[in-house]
């Protein structure tokens, strides 16, 4: 395998509420390889969301070292943290998070429009060619409340490929979605898994861990479990076997 | 990030709330367009005061006899009679900045011709008076020194005075009416001046040498006033500092003595009602300003619900990579667009609007450049002043809070 793209090493964060201070990770420690898929699971006040957070650069650890891509992330100032989730994160949302009656198109450029890098050629080529990847390049000029939710997902994981990131962080990405739909986004994500994308999913449906590599496994801020599955699930095969009729059954009578 | 790119997120921002932009535009767009009609109207009227008084002649200067005391006892200014036709000499003489002199006596009376009859007043002046009221004939030929030598009985008339005593469609130029049974023989007839700034009818007149009034009317030596005019009216000053001087000497006047006369220029009397009008401007301007004042004060509260509301998506955009300042920015662009917007709009809108009221109520406007200009930076400042502070709380939000804020 590749080189390391994450760097986790005793990690921990603590929280002052008033005079008590919540310990919310208690020294955690992984390593995430290049091309990985790996699911971060664990029920709620188990860590997860903090995880989550510092993974996606907005908050940065009370101790420990996080590397993304080589970076210690704890030396950065906050722009310097902003500019790094613009270019090395993809981040994919449970509520999509698109903006409102803005084109599929125009919430796919977005990122770019804060990268002086990219100019505006470039910006529409990249978010075309991210909108192609999602299959949704026949939906460039749609808003949000024309598209159906598994549509919206797509979009925002577009909006996340944008950047070309050398992680893409997805929170509950299928909790707003029927299992259908949930099916379909996974089949992309595997996909997109397949091309060579670093992908975090963070959970706590235990389905999902199914369909990703490898699973950590939270509880009162330590990783309780790491474990490499080796019989991962093909979505677009669960797609295929998916009774077509349970979910057409109301419309069609 | 680059500017064109800042623009780009803050228009798509706005388009995607047109009716609550254009509905805080609304604030601006009133505020400005009542302030550009206001000093309009403002300018407009003050405009007109100054204009009316330029008809009187604005180079003219006017000498009257004052109050003095005699024995003690303070005269009335009517009974006052100190102006005598050797201060006419002494100003003639010894004068540096006045380019026409004329004294005038005057003296109300009842001008017949024929059945026809007109109360009206016959001004005694010499030929320079009508320079320095800047007047033109409209008929016939001005009386000349020859005239005023021989006190001949010539008179030019004003245009009330000719719709009341001649019948329509008869010329007035070489007939004969008569003033207080003294005969005139009409050879001129002055152009329509107007009212003037008082509201006084300046064509009701009958202009005839001074000699002539002097001797055949008032029976006196003394004159009424004195007209002078200057070239140019930067020199009214200095003018009137040396009609002082030479009119302190021909008066014999010591140095404690106060002056047996004034001197008054129709630049004074501009600045006077000036500043009337200009007290009205600035009252309507300011009643207006409190507008654009609340329209500002509307665009701030507006930015300040749009940032919570638009909470999420604020932190959607730090999530993708903006930070505190681009967020700042957005907003403070965001407000500045729509003041600016409203601005433009307000402008035009105050325009047409002072236009709409000078053609239906027939009141004078003036659009100056200066209220345009302004009301524009003013709009400016609004935005970035009112948007500043929404704009910092906005970005100061914790990406994390923001995120999950519902």
């Amino acid at each position: 395998m590749g080189k390391k793209i994450l760097e986790i090493q005793d990690l921990t964060r603590e929280f002052t509420m008033g005079s008590e201070t919540v310990r919310a990770l208690k020294g955690v420690s992984f390593d995430v390889m290049e091309g990985e898929f790996i699911t971060i699971m664990g029920s709620s006040g188990s860590g997860k969301t903090t995880m989550l957070n510092i993974l996606g650069c907005l908050d940065k650890p009370t101790d420990g070292n996080y590397l993304l891509d080589g970076v210690n992330v704890k030396s950065l100032s906050k722009n310097e943290l902003a500019a790094l989730r613009n270019t090395k994160i993809g981040f994919i949302f449970q509520s999509y998070n698109l903006l409102a009656r803005t084109s599929a198109i125009e919430n796919v450029e977005l990122p770019l429009l804060y990268n002086s890098k990219v100019s505006t050629k470039e910006r529409r080529e990249k978010a075309i060619n991210a909108l192609e990847a999602v299959k949704l390049a026949d939906r460039l000029d749609h808003f949000p409340n024309q598209l159906s939710g598994g549509q919206q997902q797509r979009v925002a994981i577009a909006r996340a490929l944008v950047n070309d990131p050398v992680m893409i962080l997805a929170d509950e990405a299928t909790g707003n979605l029927d299992t259908r739909t949930s099916y379909e986004i996974m089949a992309l994500i595997q996909e997109l898994n397949a091309q060579g994308k670093t992908i975090i999913f963070v959970t706590h449906e235990p389905d999902i861990a199914a369909f990703s590599n490898r699973t950590v496994t939270l509880r009162d801020g330590r990783v309780i479990k790491d474990f490499n599955n080796q019989n991962i699930k093909s979505a677009k095969q669960m797609l295929a076997d998916f009774r077509v009729d349970e979910d057409y059954k109301y419309e069609n009578s | 990030m680059k500017i064109a790119n800042l623009f780009l997120i803050a228009l798509k921002a706005l388009r995607r709330n047109k009716l609550r932009a254009l509905l805080t535009m609304l604030g601006i767009i009133i505020g400005v367009a009542s302030v550009i009609a206001m000093v309009a109207i403002g300018q407009g009227s003050k405009k007109s005061i100054q204009d009316q008084l330029s008809s009187m002649g604005s180079n003219m200067i006017t000498i009257r006899p004052n109050s003095n005391v005699t024995a003690g006892a303070r005269l009335d200014i009517s009974s006052v009679q100190t102006l005598t036709l050797a201060d006419v000499d002494a100003l003639r003489k010894e004068t540096k900045h006045l380019n026409a002199i004329s004294p005038a006596v005057s003296s109300k009376g009842q001008a017949i011709n024929g059945a026809l009859n007109w109360p009206t007043t016959m001004q005694g002046v010499t030929v320079d008076y009508l320079k320095i009221r800047d007047w033109p004939l409209k008929d016939g030929i001005a009386f000349r020194e020859s005239d005023v030598h021989t006190a001949n009985k010539v008179c030019l008339i004003g245009q009330t005075v000719v719709d009341n005593i001649f019948p329509y469609g008869v010329n007035p130029v070489g007939q004969i009416i008569r003033f207080n049974k003294i005969p005139f023989r009409i050879i001129g007839v002055l152009e329509s001046k107007g009212e003037n700034a008082f509201g006084q009818d300046q064509d009701d007149i009958i202009i005839a040498p001074f000699t002539t009034v002097q001797k055949r009317i008032t029976n006196s030596i003394y004159l009424q006033n004195i007209y002078a005019s200057t070239a140019d009216e930067s020199q009214t000053q200095m003018a009137t500092d040396e009609i002082e001087q030479i009119m302190r000497t021909s008066h014999r006047l010591k140095a404690k003595d106060e002056d047996d006369f004034s001197v008054r220029t129709q630049a004074e009397l501009i600045n006077t009602f000036s500043s009337t009008s200009q007290l009205l401007t600035v009252l309507l301007t300011a009643i207006s300003g409190i507008s654009l004042l609340i329209g500002g004060i509307g665009i701030m509260n507006i930015m300040y619900v749009s940032v919570t509301e638009r909470t999420k998506e604020i932190g959607l955009r730090m999530s993708i990579g903006a930070n505190g300042r681009d967020i700042l920015l957005q907003f403070l662009v965001e407000a500045i667009l729509i003041s600016l917007t409203g601005g433009l709009i307000g402008i035009v809108l105050g325009i047409v609007a002072s236009e709409l009221i000078q053609y239906f109520l027939h009141w004078p406007t003036l659009i100056s450049e200066s209220s345009v200009i302004l009301s524009f930076l003013v709009c400016a400042i609004t935005g970035i002043f009112f948007g500043y502070y929404p704009a910092l709380k906005a970005s100061k939000l914790d990406p994390i809070e923001a995120l999950h804020y519902e």
